[in-house]
């Protein structure tokens, strides 16, 4: 339970990555400045200020979120998955892999909102069509890429992660 | 086998695809300043008052600073125009008056970004406002003027005239007049929003991390502005999050970090732009208006002269410009063979974002102009889009243009049969002519574009004949580290194009070597790396300056290590290989296995020297390679000479249908073909290709920054700018063929930038669709609401007319 403490802070505790952290916060800081500043995970990006971009999209409690639309309190207690928290023992998880192999990225800064986004829709969804794939990253933008090889990334992870690649 | 020409997997991904990658908002420090700025709300305004007390009050406020100190401290940034250019006053903050919305009028350092913000909230500012012009034609009438020194909003002015363009009208058998045109102000908006960390060092100087994309360029800006030596502007950059030529110009907000840090005693300052700040004050692309057009036309349907005025506008400040005003003409008359041309080019400025370089700079708009007047023209005489295209190409290369430059090599009617074949044009055409019998607006366009690449900034001095720039370069410095690995770096400050991984392929190729053996170091740094002063990344060039930069640094390493090695082995250079051995990397005798390691060779030369002959002693195994391209510098007064290296090549083709119900534009089907000569990595350049695809279409049909009467920009977050998203755009057939250029080592054409074919495309195909409903398309936008208003009221008796000097009609 949150917690009101002197100076007008609020204890929180979050599960990120597995790993639990406990911070005091201003009520106002968000989700994706607790992420970044206090938990050092900057892998989580920020690339506009309406909720529009997907670049902070991180995993809490199992579904994609903005994580610059979310204050820090409102996580109290949340397990959450950040990009760092993707490969397991160094290795790549298959869409990280896709990814590079399909070249879905280019200037790598929309490309840890989009892993997320398309872990969760994975998560729905092992067998997405193209379109679904759409549907599924309509909330993240990528500047560079013109989003075809990114589809095509999700898909190939989609094929290895069913073939437990 | 050749590593030049394979995908190789991109270097840069495993750190990008962990969140490892290092973008300048994650440097994070303990006890590091944050910067907020505090910027005008209106487009024209004096400054009465400042009242910066409140805000210095609160805790946490390390400073605030405001234009008065800034003039203070920091010279104006040099102009490149010519007069009356010299008399605008451009300093990184505004003293006197604000001129367009969104300009910094003050800056607070605080112990976080929100504390920044609070305190900027106390900062009372009084204007007095001004009128503001928005409109370029209303601010060529000076009847409000932005830079008051200057005496006029004029930029520049000068006349294009090539060949015989009054004899071609007098001989011509139809008249082509369009009154108006107009190109729209949008921009391709990298993901990253400007950022730098700043820290004014005590022994003089100033450190910054940040992702300026032309960073040779910003320290020249740079130095004078803040009263240093140029070696004292230290610049680096780690990951960059998209450019696009917009993070070109963020040295202004650089100058103001940096005099904030100063202000503190050199504290670390870090500032990182706000996306909504983005489209309010970064960089936008260039407008232009095309005026009084007038294409002449013989009796087959072959444009023989062209005459227009075009006006450009460049918003509140001269920041890159006016060199748009020249930057246009390397690709004059398009991919179109018309000799004859009189263009009088207008720049002004208004009261609106300065405008910076923007992925096909000044040549879109261009490249734009003209496929509107061959389509156009095409639809008005009853020729088919193909054929009038087919009659105008350029065929012959090198192709010289009326102004000099030379384009390389090309195939367009090739790439217009591959891209029909990709998108299956009889049945198009058919199902177009069926739809628009029943009643459905569709259409098919094509879009033929150039991406002038390596630029030769000679082209500068036709803008201002005094400027001290001319030819263009790269550099690489290469070497075998202690251990015998090969470190490469760059003078390139890459945001996504995988110069780590092209750099590796070219280095690998001439050492005989694999890519994964090769070390790129990614970073610009001014202190601590190899520069010169037109490193960056921008203009479509890595695949010529910086790769030919690699190639020349390999072969002299390669140099060094044969006279090494032929020492060594005892043996003639010239019966030498190189390769890879059972122990890696090596040199040997041919036929044998007499070889020698990379290993042994640096050790010889850093640890072991004295086994080396006084004869070797000018090897270091550490080479630096300059490329310069081949260029001179242009006659200004005939505005004449070569201006770029490589012409690569775009034609895309669309299928759009316009919803009756809605007047949104669909896309059915896409094809886009590409040239840029030998492709060095495909699958790099297919994503390159794909990446300015979507920013075209997004620009034709979604996004445009538009601004209301007073100045106030009503597209100021992506939530209404409306950057293309995965569902706005189709699926796309790539096609890709390879006119090697004569005029690069490897017969590679810098790319990437895509010429805005997207633009030219969607203008083409709506044109199709709506011909029939009396539309003559002039403008680069068409959003829903637009395409409604056009539809209610068609404007073709105003937006075109035909006169037919009795020749016959041209032929279907």
């Amino acid at each position: 339970m949150s917690t009101t403490e002197a100076g007008g802070r609020i204890a929180i505790e979050v599960t990120v990555n597995g790993t639990r952290h406990r911070r005091e916060v201003e009520p106002r800081l968000l989700l994706v400045q607790l992420l970044r500043e206090d938990l050092r995970l900057t892998g989580t990006h920020i690339g506009c200020d309406t909720t529009y971009c997907g670049a902070c999209t991180v995993i809490v409690d199992g579904e994609p979120v903005k994580s610059c639309t979310m204050l820090a309190v409102q996580a109290d207690g949340a397990e959450i998955l950040t990009v760092e928290g993707l490969a397991r023992d160094g290795e790549l998880h298959p869409l990280q892999r896709a990814f590079s192999e399909n070249h879905g990225l280019q200037c790598g800064y929309c490309t840890p909102g989009m892993l997320m986004s398309a872990h969760a829709l994975l998560a729905r969804n092992p067998d997405p069509d193209r379109k679904q794939i759409r549907k599924g990253i309509q909330g993240n933008l990528c500047r560079c890429t013109g989003y075809h090889n990114i589809i095509a990334a999700i898909d190939a992870a989609a094929a290895a992660m069913r073939e437990g690649k | 086998m050749s590593w030049t020409g394979t995908s190789v997997r991109r270097k840069e991904d495993d750190r990008l695809v962990r969140g490892r990658g290092l973008f300048t908002d994650d440097e994070l420090e303990p006890g590091m300043l944050h910067l907020h700025i505090l910027r005008s709300p209106y487009a024209h305004a004096r400054i009465v008052r400042i009242d910066t007390s409140a805000a210095e009050a609160l805790p946490g406020v390390a400073c605030v600073l405001t234009g008065r100190e800034v003039a203070a401290q920091c010279d104006p940034v040099m102009q490149l125009g010519p007069p009356p250019c010299d008399k605008i006053r451009d300093l990184p903050m505004a003293v006197d008056k604000v001129i367009f919305q969104g300009e910094p009028v003050a800056a607070v350092a605080a112990d976080s970004v929100a504390l920044a913000e609070d305190a900027a909230a106390l900062i009372d500012v009084e204007y007095e406002m001004l009128d503001a012009v928005v409109d370029a034609e209303d601010a060529l009438s000076d009847r409000s003027i932005l830079h008051e020194a200057a005496g006029t909003n004029r930029t520049w002015q000068g006349v294009y005239e090539y060949g015989d363009v009054e004899g071609a009208f007098r001989d011509a058998a139809f008249v082509v007049r369009i009154p108006r045109m107009q190109f729209h102000r949008f921009a391709s908006t990298p993901l990253e929003n400007n950022a730098c960390i700043a820290e004014w060092k005590r022994q003089g100087g100033v450190d910054f991390l940040c992702n300026n994309s032309f960073p040779g360029f910003a320290q020249q800006l740079l130095a004078p502005g803040l009263r240093l030596k140029a070696d004292q502007v230290h610049i680096r950059t780690y990951d960059v999050g998209g450019s696009f030529g917009n993070q070109i110009w963020n040295y202004v907000y650089m100058a103001v970090a940096a005099l904030v840090s100063k202000k503190t005693g050199g504290r670390r300052v870090k500032w990182a732009e706000t996306r909504s700040e983005h489209l309010l004050a970064s960089g936008h692309g260039n407008e232009r208006t095309y005026l009084d057009t007038e294409v002449a036309l013989d009796r087959e349907g072959v444009i023989t002269a062209v005459r227009s005025r075009h006006i450009d506008d460049c918003g509140a400040y001269t920041r890159y410009e006016p060199l748009g005003c020249v930057i246009w003409s390397q690709v004059l008359a398009a991919t179109y063979k018309v000799r004859n041309l009189r263009i009088d080019f207008t720049q002004t400025v208004t009261n609106k974002c300065p405008v910076v370089p923007n992925r096909g700079y000044s040549r879109m708009q261009q490249l734009w102009f003209m496929e509107r007047i061959v389509d156009i023209c095409a639809h008005e005489l009853g020729l088919p889009a193909d054929e009038m295209r087919l009659k105008n190409y350029i065929t012959q290369f090198p192709y010289e243009t009326p102004n000099g430059c030379v384009y390389d090599s090309g195939d367009y009617p090739a790439m217009l049969t591959r891209a029909k074949e990709l998108i299956g044009w009889d049945r198009w055409q058919k199902e177009c002519a069926a739809g628009r019998k029943a009643g459905r607006l569709i259409g098919i366009g094509i879009g033929t574009t150039l991406d002038s690449g390596t630029n030769n900034f000679g082209q500068a001095r036709i803008m201002n004949p005094y400027l001290p720039f001319s030819g263009n370069s790269e550099v690489c410095t290469m070497r075998l580290d202690l251990e015998g690995a090969v470190i490469v770096c760059l003078g390139t400050t890459p945001s996504g194009q995988g110069h780590e991984t092209a750099a590796s392929q070219v280095a690998a190729d001439v050492l005989g070597i694999d890519p994964s053996m090769v070390h790129v170091r990614p970073g610009f740094d001014t202190a601590w790396n190899t520069f010169v002063g037109h490193s960056g990344t921008y203009a479509s060039q890595f695949a010529v300056t910086g790769l030919s930069a690699v190639h020349g640094a390999a072969q002299k390493l390669k140099a060094e290590m044969r006279r090494l090695a032929a020492y060594m082995l005892e043996a003639a250079e010239e019966d030498l290989e190189f390769g890879t051995g059972a122990q890696g990397p090596e040199v040997r005798v041919k036929g044998t296995d007499k070889a020698i390691n990379y290993w042994y060779m640096a050790n010889l030369v850093n640890n072991n020297n004295a086994l080396l002959d006084a004869s070797l002693a000018d090897v270091t195994l550490n080479v630096r390679h300059v490329y310069r391209p081949p260029f001179k510098v242009p006659d200004t007064e005939r505005k004449f000479g070569n201006l770029t290296l490589t012409y690569a090549a775009q034609l895309h083709i669309a299928v759009v249908e316009v919803s009756r119900e809605t007047c949104r534009p669909q896309i059915l089907a896409y094809a886009a073909v590409d040239d840029c000569g030998t492709l060095i990595n495909p699958q790099i350049a297919h994503g390159q290709v794909h990446g300015a695809t979507s920013h075209g279409i997004g620009a034709a049909i979604m996004e445009s920054l538009d601004y209301d009467e007073s100045g106030n920009l009503l597209t100021g977050t992506f939530s209404d700018y409306c950057p293309i998203t995965a569902l706005n755009l189709p699926d796309i057939a790539w096609g890709n063929i390879e006119t090697p250029s004569p005029f690069t080592y490897s017969g590679a054409k810098g790319m990437g930038e895509g010429g805005g074919a997207p633009l030219h495309t969607m203008s083409a195909a709506l044109q199709d669709a709506l011909h029939g409903a009396g539309v003559i398309v002039t403008g680069s936008h068409h959003p829903a609401p637009r395409l409604f208003e056009i539809l209610q009221k068609p404007n073709r008796a105003e937006a075109v007319s035909v006169e037919r000097r009795g020749g016959k009609q041209a032929r279907r």
